[in-house]
């Protein structure tokens, strides 16, 4: 027998696994490939009323418009500036947090605490948005602490002021995730094999040391894999966050690519112009992505691909 | 470990976690003592320990009102009908390209790959949903959402660990692909189903972008975007009222109770079944960052 025609038996013989498998192929057509697609409007001047076949060709004409009109700057500068705020603080805190907790002597209460710490992971950003909403306000408990201990004179309302939003952004996200990010360090520190903290301990290795010369070392896998994905982010804000806490006066600080696209696209029906940005982050964050894998491999001699 | 004396480094470190762990469980406290607190009360602020004056009337007004009780029901159907939906096409999907025999394997591996690290963007996705006719349709919360790649290598991961005896021993009994899903995979993957179907439940009961963007009718709207949409309200109430009289202010803050009563009722299922599945979580969180 032929081999199209073995592989055509094969295939009838197969046709209930087939079956299964063409059915998530015909989900990710719909709902994964058909998108990319729909990116070609980036290049056209699509109109909501008309097919998108109709819509005349603009060329590069939206990118250009986008890198000149000054919303480039802004948006740009609030998304790597929370991004980075928050590559900085909130990347080495769980890797901290994760050592310290698995240095505690009691097992009982290393869990307890492992435990509590995710729980915000759990909680939806409308829920915290909405505490943020309050405590932040005029009358909030935040503005109580800080009037009693006298750093303040007045009340700020922290919501409305942009200088404040940056770091609103970055300590809540901490807050909600300090402790779900630090699950795939424990887990690396769990495997380490305990004789070669016995071999330290041997050696007259104190605490920092084991710490700095094992616990580290062994766990450098984990922090790159989580460092390539981190970076790979960089232009992606966490939308859920800042869609609940931005308003009209904080724009000027909470206005992020995602958001902007957002804005003009469904709020402004501009769906051409902002699909262009939206390709323009896409392929940026691949490239983020592929380059940070790069280096990662480089620098800690692991990498994700 | 051998038994060794307590540091001074160990008395600090528990501090520091004890700090952690208040930090992390007062912003509940706070909602949910504002909740229990009378409404016009709340006014002079100042509640952080205890209630002043204990009323359950917030939670009243919350469950007498009918478009609440209306968004909640939203908020389980949805939960319920996509968490189902999803688990088990997925792990359909899952079974079918982790079996070596499939032809085509690795194209179908390859397409999926390709999902993880590119997508059309918003734009692109909100003119796809709206072309499918699910723009007011409840089952914009289901199919949209029903499939991911990432959750299938989470599933594969595990199938793999099933010894192939029995599946074999099926195989001669005559029974198909479908069969032997249903009846002997999915019975065996109760871990793995558990973890997909917390982690998917999470997504859905938490999300409220979806009810924003593709829900106009407010009947179809769950309870995370009225939340929202309320949240919003005060927010923009807060500006007005920070320049305008105490009257706006007034009302502002017996809403506030309002507000809080909502947050505790919609936070309550994921705390009730957290403590019974946190252990999937965690198994979950890491099968994804192996697999990633």
């Amino acid at each position: 027998m032929n081999g199209p025609a073995r592989t055509l038996r094969r295939l009838l013989g197969q046709r209930d696994l087939q079956l299964m498998a063409l059915l998530g192929l015909a989900w990710m057509v719909i709902f994964n490939y058909l998108p990319m697609y729909g990116i070609f409007i980036a290049f056209k001047n699509f109109n909501i009323l008309k097919p998108v076949w109709a819509a005349p060709w603009a060329g590069l004409e939206h990118f250009r418009e986008f890198f000149t009109d000054g919303s480039f700057v802004r948006v740009m500068r609030n998304t790597l500036g929370i991004n980075g705020l928050r590559l900085a603080i909130g990347f080495p805190l769980p890797i901290i947090f994760a050592i310290l907790l698995s240095e505690l002597v009691w097992p009982g209460i290393k869990r307890a605490v492992q435990t509590i710490s995710y729980l915000p992971h759990f909680i939806s950003w409308v829920i915290l948005g909405g505490l943020l909403v309050t405590w932040l306000s005029d009358v909030g408990i935040v503005n109580a602490i800080l009037l009693k201990l006298r750093v303040i004179r007045e009340p700020i309302f922290y919501l409305a002021e942009p200088r404040y939003f940056w770091w609103i952004a970055v300590v809540s996200d901490i807050w909600k995730e300090l402790g779900w990010s630090a699950i795939i360090y424990l887990a690396a520190i769990t495997g380490i094999d305990p004789q070669l903290y016995e071999a330290a301990t041997i050696d007259g290795a104190t605490r920092l040391q084991k710490t700095r010369y094992v616990t580290v070392p062994c766990i450098r896998g984990a922090i790159a894999i989580m460092f390539v994905l981190t970076v790979s982010y960089l232009l992606n804000s966490n939308f859920d966050q800042i869609f609940v806490l931005k308003n009209q006066l904080n724009v000027p600080a909470s206005d992020v690519i995602d958001i902007y696209v957002y804005r003009m696209g469904l709020q402004a029906g501009r769906f051409s112009y902002s699909t262009a940005i939206g390709l323009f982050k896409s392929v940026i964050a691949l490239g983020l992505l592929l380059l940070s894998n790069r280096v990662a491999r480089r620098l800690m001699g692991s990498s994700i691909f | 470990m051998q038994a060794r004396r307590l540091s001074l480094f160990d008395a600090v470190n528990l501090l520091v976690m004890l700090g952690v762990v208040f930090a992390t469980l007062y912003p509940f406290w706070f909602v949910i003592v504002n909740s229990l607190n009378e409404g016009m009360d709340s006014l002079r602020g100042g509640i952080y320990w205890w209630p002043r004056i204990f009323s359950l009337e917030n939670y009243a007004i919350v469950f007498k009102d009918a478009s609440i009780l209306r968004a909640f029901a939203v908020s389980v159907l949805r939960t319920v009908t996509a968490t189902t939906v999803t688990v088990f096409f997925t792990a359909m999907v899952a079974y079918a390209l982790s079996k070596r025999q499939l032809l085509g394997r690795k194209a179908y591996m390859a397409v999926g790959t390709v999902t993880l690290f590119f997508g059309g963007g918003l734009i692109p996705y909100f003119l796809l949903i709206r072309s499918l006719g699910l723009l007011d349709s409840f089952f914009v919360y289901v199919y949209p959402t029903m499939f991911s790649f990432y959750n299938l290598l989470i599933f594969q991961a595990f199938f793999r660990e099933i010894p192939a005896e029995l599946e074999e021993s099926a195989w001669i009994d005559g029974a198909g692909n479908f069969r032997i899903f249903l009846q002997l995979t999915i019975p065996l993957s109760g871990p793995v189903l558990a973890t997909i179907a917390l982690f998917v439940g999470v997504y859905n009961w938490n999300d409220y972008f979806f009810g924003i963007i593709f829900i106009n009718n407010a009947k179809l709207q769950p309870i995370q975007t009225f939340l929202y949409r309320v949240i919003a309200e005060s927010q923009s109430g807060q500006m007005v009222s920070a320049i305008l009289s105490s009257a706006v202010q007034a009302r502002r803050i017996t809403a506030q109770g309002i507000r809080m009563a909502t947050m505790v009722a919609a936070t309550a299922p994921i705390l009730f079944v957290y403590p019974f599945l946190q252990r999937y979580f965690v198994k979950g969180m890491l099968l994804g960052s192996i697999k990633g």
